[in-house]
């Protein structure tokens, strides 16, 4: 079996998600017959996934890429900071945290220079929340293949738990000036990534983030510091951030124009569409998975809302002509994972799967012909309509409609 | 009563409000308005790093630039990534002024965004060069370089002629083709689905 994490028989194995203990063995880890029979391995400093587990992020592009979370491996709503998404303009910068600063100046009583220890001697929260990238689902809008993963289909969103300090606990220090609306956060990588955001966020729920599920962030997650605006499309939420710039307008940077903006079908572009709306996918069973047998099986998979909790999540195992709630496990948190299972009694036929998501404000997960006719097809974000698997009578699973 | 006692009233006052379910004996500190972490920033450290260039021209720095100077350092720095002309990639395709009329990027996904067809602020330009590209060298180029690329750009996409000068008065000034196609989010949540 190789190892290559773009190969197609790596996908397909880690779909699988685990190796067997022959191939364990030819690659030189023994593994005993009778586990009782034989002293274990000894304490260690640093621990390791065990070696039948092979779960990959899917690379796609080079310095400007994208890296995918195998959704289809996990379970509960945390992602492992290894497997977090990643998304990048110029490659992973290196920063040293003890060289690392934040600069907070421009409509400001006091323009401050805050190091990694200033930020962390405020006092911290700690929250869990999704972060997904706003081009995340694109595959399913724009490129419709049966041989999507969840993987690839939905990768470009993971949950962790983020510490840090609020973004409001920093602004009253620094004194935010009457009539300032937006600040300019900075990355400190090779693209100086820019974006505006409005200042409601930061006394709503904004925050400078250092800490990912237990530990400092990961370099590819902005380490030593990011801001996290929960609910908000990726891109907003800048990495390695460097500065911010308090101002009573946006700036208008080229990654909140001529990216990350909506072209719509009555010929006008929306900016500044952050919020990420209700969504879920089906992780299980989906493309490459084989349902061996008829009986009972176990749907299950994400949801999420940038607006606030999933309210419910639906699930239809005929196409959407019957709908029946699936049940949520707990913890069910504002913008952030969470996971829907759902009891199936497969009758061995050809069959499609959905789910639908909906949000404490109301609003639906809407179908891909209802997303097309508000949107558009040539629309290049969002795109959070209904996901379909199509169960065929062999077992076979793959993504979309078909007949 | 004296002012410290007074004060120390309304402490107290304020503490008990703002945490009513505390436990009798427990002591609870009221969090300051400022804690003075962090150290005041020099106007140096300022400058050093605030780049950005907003669409009024505020971040402009001086110098200039024309298309035929932007041309050869185009060549030279550009080319390899966005092609000769501009169009011909492998990267993001900079020129272009199709479709003219409408605005059909929401309907057409065959559409290829350009400056000359997408981009809304001219300024953008100028920051966004000035603070990423060349992708092997950011941030390596000089003022009048910039101004020099940024009119080339905007010359080969007709939007200026190919003699204008951009500098911090005259780029602020230039309005983009695109520039009234974009409308601000308005969407809050609730049923409707746009």
């Amino acid at each position: 079996m190789t190892d290559g994490p773009i190969s197609r028989r790596a996908l397909l194995a880690g779909a699988a998600g685990a190796l067997g203990a022959q191939a364990l063995e030819r690659a030189g880890l023994p593994v005993p017959q009778d586990p009782t029979k034989v002293p274990g391995t000894p304490v260690s400093p640093l621990g390791q996934r065990s070696p039948f587990e092979r779960p990959r992020r899917v690379p796609v592009g080079t310095g400007q890429g994208i890296s995918l979370t195998p959704l289809q491996n996990l379970s509960g709503i945390v992602t492992p900071a290894d497997l977090h998404f990643e998304r990048h303009h110029a490659g992973v910068p290196a920063i040293d945290p003890q060289r690392y600063k934040l600069l907070i100046h421009g409509m400001v009583e006091r323009p401050t220079m805050f190091d990694l220890e200033a930020l962390k001697r405020f006092p911290s929260v700690s929250r869990l929340c999704f972060l997904e990238c706003s081009g995340n689902g694109f595959p399913s809008y724009r490129d419709i293949r049966p041989d999507l993963t969840p993987q690839l289909v939905d990768g470009l969103t993971s949950t962790s738990e983020w510490t840090g300090v609020l973004l409001s606990t920093l602004f009253r220090d620094v004194g935010v000036k009457p009539g300032a609306r937006w600040f300019l956060a900075e990355g400190e990588d090779a693209a100086v990534m820019a974006r505006s955001i409005p200042l409601e966020k930061a006394s709503d729920d904004a925050m400078i983030a250092y800490g990912q599920n237990g530990e400092a962030l990961r370099p590819e997650q902005g380490y030593p510091a990011r801001l996290l605006v929960p609910g908000w499309e990726g891109n907003a939420n800048v990495k390695w951030i460097r500065r911010i710039e308090i101002a009573d307008r946006p700036f208008m940077t080229r990654e909140e124009t001529s990216k990350y903006s909506d072209p719509l079908p009555d010929c006008t572009a929306r900016l500044f569409s952050f919020a990420m709306d209700a969504k879920s996918v089906i992780t299980f069973p989906a493309y490459p998975v084989t349902l061996p047998d008829k009986g009972w099986w176990e749907i299950e998979g994400l949801a999420w809302s940038g607006r606030g909790r999933v309210r419910r999540v639906d699930v239809s195992t005929d196409a959407g002509r019957h709908w029946a709630p699936a049940e949520l496990q707990q913890p069910v948190l504002p913008k952030c994972h969470t996971r829907f299972r759902y009891l199936w009694t497969w009758d061995g036929g050809d069959t499609t799967l959905l789910s639908r998501a909906a949000d404490e404000t109301g609003y639906v997960q809407p179908t891909l012909d209802e997303l097309r006719q508000a949107r558009g097809r040539g629309t290049t974000y969002h795109f959070n309509h209904i996901r379909a698997w199509t169960v065929r009578r062999d077992g076979t699973v793959v993504f979309g409609l078909e007949g | 009563m004296s002012l410290r006692t007074l004060a120390a009233i309304l402490a107290l006052a304020l503490v008990g409000s703002t945490c009513g379910r505390a436990e009798k004996g427990e002591v609870r500190v009221a969090a300051p308005t400022r804690y003075g972490f962090g150290r005041p920033a020099t106007a140096a450290e300022v400058r050093a790093w605030d780049i950005d260039v907003m669409p009024d021209g505020t971040g402009l720095p001086p110098g200039s630039g024309a298309a035929s100077q932007g041309a050869a350092i185009y060549a030279r720095k550009c080319a390899a990534c966005h092609g000769k002309t501009g169009t011909e990639g492998p990267f993001d395709r900079l020129v272009g002024r199709e479709p003219r009329e409408r605005f059909p990027f929401g309907r057409d996904p065959r559409l290829v965004k350009t400056i000359g067809n997408y981009w809304p602020y001219a300024t953008t330009l100028y920051d966004y060069i000035n603070r990423a590209m060349p992708l092997d060298a950011p941030g390596s180029l000089k003022p009048n370089e910039v101004y020099s690329l940024v009119a080339f750009l905007l010359s080969r996409n007709e939007i200026i002629a190919d003699t204008a000068v951009m500098n911090a008065a005259t780029l602020p000034r230039v309005v983009m083709p695109a520039h009234d196609r974009f409308v601000t989010d308005t969407r809050r949540g609730g049923p409707e689905i746009r």
